[in-house]
């Protein structure tokens, strides 16, 4: 009996221990690049760093453009019908969502790249919103099928006609899941390099003309990242503090509007 | 009136249906784009491809098996190492702590980790993990490159330990209360009942856990990219530096000058897109299939 309880305590002890093991490269990272990055602030807001940022912005403007729209209405159709033709769009958008970004960046160079004949923030842009699809696409449909029922059939009985439902109620009690539907994409595609490397490419310039390369933050990190320079490697840090707080504060956003602004039913 | 909203009403199931019709469309043209790019090298190497050892672009000679090897290497060892840490988070979160700020600031924490971009998991690889792993290969009497395979299963292990431990936490949460009461009844301990009851009854959501993140690990780029060393030589051990598929295209394709070198990347790609693809649906079907 003695050796079953000790077996217990040390079967609990291990899972925490292994449990704390694992939270711990979290801190390392986000200690190591507080440490660098606040080393070198004197880069934060240098010429290429500005640029970069405005770029990240306008990659991410021009991939939600077409993305949120899309992505908002096929969840709606995912949630509301029913049949063999929504199991398979259920499927395509999970083969989608597990796409290598890489993969989709050669897809986004194949079919815009190599017919513009030059890199571009369009480009970048529709690869950036490949990927956030999915992610909005699922969260949409997961939150509007949580809304009950009840709600709609009130609507329906008033004699309101189906669609005034589905955008006037039904839409509107699920905002608060679609937009961190939304966030959670923007803060994935904001730290997304891979595609990048073969659509936006990097511009050394402030650039607004989307049909031009463009820099963005993660490229930038890359670039100045794996260079020899130790001017561009602390850019690079300076660089990845943002990058860093952008994303975690987007996340907590999310977070927080689902515990704040969830209607309660 | 009635029949203005029925038009209405027409045009919009209309857009829904497009809309959903679109996302059939896009993945159709993905592939197709892919088949096509990719059709010169396979006319070229066929099914040699896959096992052809030497990529040599100046004698346009391409094979990608080296690049498979690595892939494979690199996600199976991330598996391998991240393997524990997931099985001890979801059943802590899990089965040991179900409600309370504890395990709510862990969820978050993990999450956190998820949420960090891999570019930054690289930057952070670079600089912190290519020193010691050189500190170790200097123990043990081999070329200290510091950037390796293993080094690149590090990083990734760190990076999959989020996706398998949230579904991991979630099926062992969903194993009914019953059945574990009944092994405590018999007189169990709480290690007993976790072994023989909770762990076999999850056995299959948490092997779609550990196929999803192994999924993510198969096409992981920058981070592996920015620490694996990128070598077209088949990997010796798991000391020496390599190249996966993913880093190879995002190494060369915007250099890749001639169009089967071009087509030969592509192809990777297609196989990548396979390779995901396929675990991808296994892992969702095996929790699609717990969750119901």
């Amino acid at each position: 009996m003695l050796i079953r309880i000790i077996k217990n305590r040390l079967f609990f002890g291990a899972i925490v221990l292994f449990s704390i093991f694992s939270i711990i490269p979290l801190f390392l990272i986000l200690f190591f690049i507080f440490k660098n990055g606040i080393s070198s602030l004197d880069f934060l807001f240098s010429s290429q760093i500005l640029n970069a940022i405005v770029g990240t912005f306008i990659l991410i403007i021009l991939a939600g453009i077409f993305s949120i729209p899309l992505g908002i209405l096929a969840g709606i159709y995912l949630s509301e019908s029913k049949g063999r033709l929504v199991y398979f769009v259920r499927l395509c958008v999970e083969v989608l969502q597990g796409i290598p970004s890489i993969v989709i960046g050669i897809i986004a160079y194949l079919l815009i790249v190599v017919p513009m004949r030059g890199f571009s923030a369009i480009s970048g842009g529709f690869a950036l919103g490949i990927i956030m699809l999915p992610v909005i696409i699922k969260s949409t449909e997961e939150t509007l099928k949580l809304i009950p029922y009840s709600l709609k059939e009130a609507s329906l009985a008033l004699g309101v006609p189906y669609y005034k439902t589905i955008l006037k109620v039904v839409l509107p009690a699920g905002l608060s899941g679609i937009l961190t539907g939304i966030l959670l994409s923007i803060a994935r595609v904001s730290g997304e390099t891979a595609p990048l490397l073969l659509t936006a490419f990097g511009s050394c310039f402030m650039n607004l003309d989307i049909s031009k390369p463009i820099n963005s933050l993660p490229l930038l990190i890359f670039n100045y990242a794996t260079s020899p320079y130790q001017n561009w490697i602390s850019q690079a840090w300076a660089a990845s503090l943002i990058l860093i707080l952008f994303v975690l504060i987007l996340n907590i956003i999310a977070r927080l509007i689902v515990k704040r602004w969830r209607i309660q039913f | 009136m009635v029949d203005h909203y029925s038009k209405k009403e027409l045009i919009f199931k209309k857009i829904l249906f497009l809309s959903g019709f679109f996302i059939i469309a896009l993945l159709f043209t993905i592939f197709l784009t892919l088949i096509v790019s990719s059709f010169p090298s396979i006319k070229a190497f066929g099914l040699g491809f896959l096992s052809g050892k030497v990529w040599d672009p100046v004698f346009s000679q391409y094979g990608c098996f080296p690049f498979l090897l690595g892939t494979l290497i690199t996600a199976g060892l991330a598996l391998f190492l991240s393997f524990f840490f997931s099985l001890s988070i979801s059943i802590l979160i899990g089965e040991y702590l179900k409600k309370g700020t504890l395990p709510f600031l862990l969820k978050g924490l993990i999450d956190l980790l998820a949420g960090i971009p891999s570019v930054i998991y690289g930057f952070w690889g670079l600089f912190f993990l290519v020193p010691i792993v050189q500190k170790i290969e200097v123990f043990l009497g081999i070329t200290p490159y510091g950037v390796s395979i293993l080094t690149a299963s590090l990083v990734l292990s760190i990076m999959i330990i989020p996706y398998s431990a949230s579904i991991g936490r979630e099926v062992i949460g969903l194993v009914p209360s019953e059945i574990k009461e009944a092994g405590y009844s018999l007189g169990a301990t709480r290690y007993e009942v976790i072994r023989k009851v909770i762990l076999p009854y999850a056995k299959g959501g948490l092997s779609a856990g550990f196929l999803l993140s192994l999924g993510r690990a198969l096409g992981e780029t920058m981070a592996v990219t920015m620490v694996i060393g990128n070598s077209a030589l088949l990997p010796k051990n798991i000391f020496s530096p390599g190249n996966t598929m993913a880093s190879v295209i995002a190494n060369e394709i915007t250099e890749a000058t001639g169009k089967l070198y071009l087509s030969s990347l592509i192809e990777i790609g297609l196989v990548l897109f396979f390779l995901t693809t396929i675990v991808n649906i296994m892992g969702n079907y095996i929790v699609g299939r717990v969750k119901c």
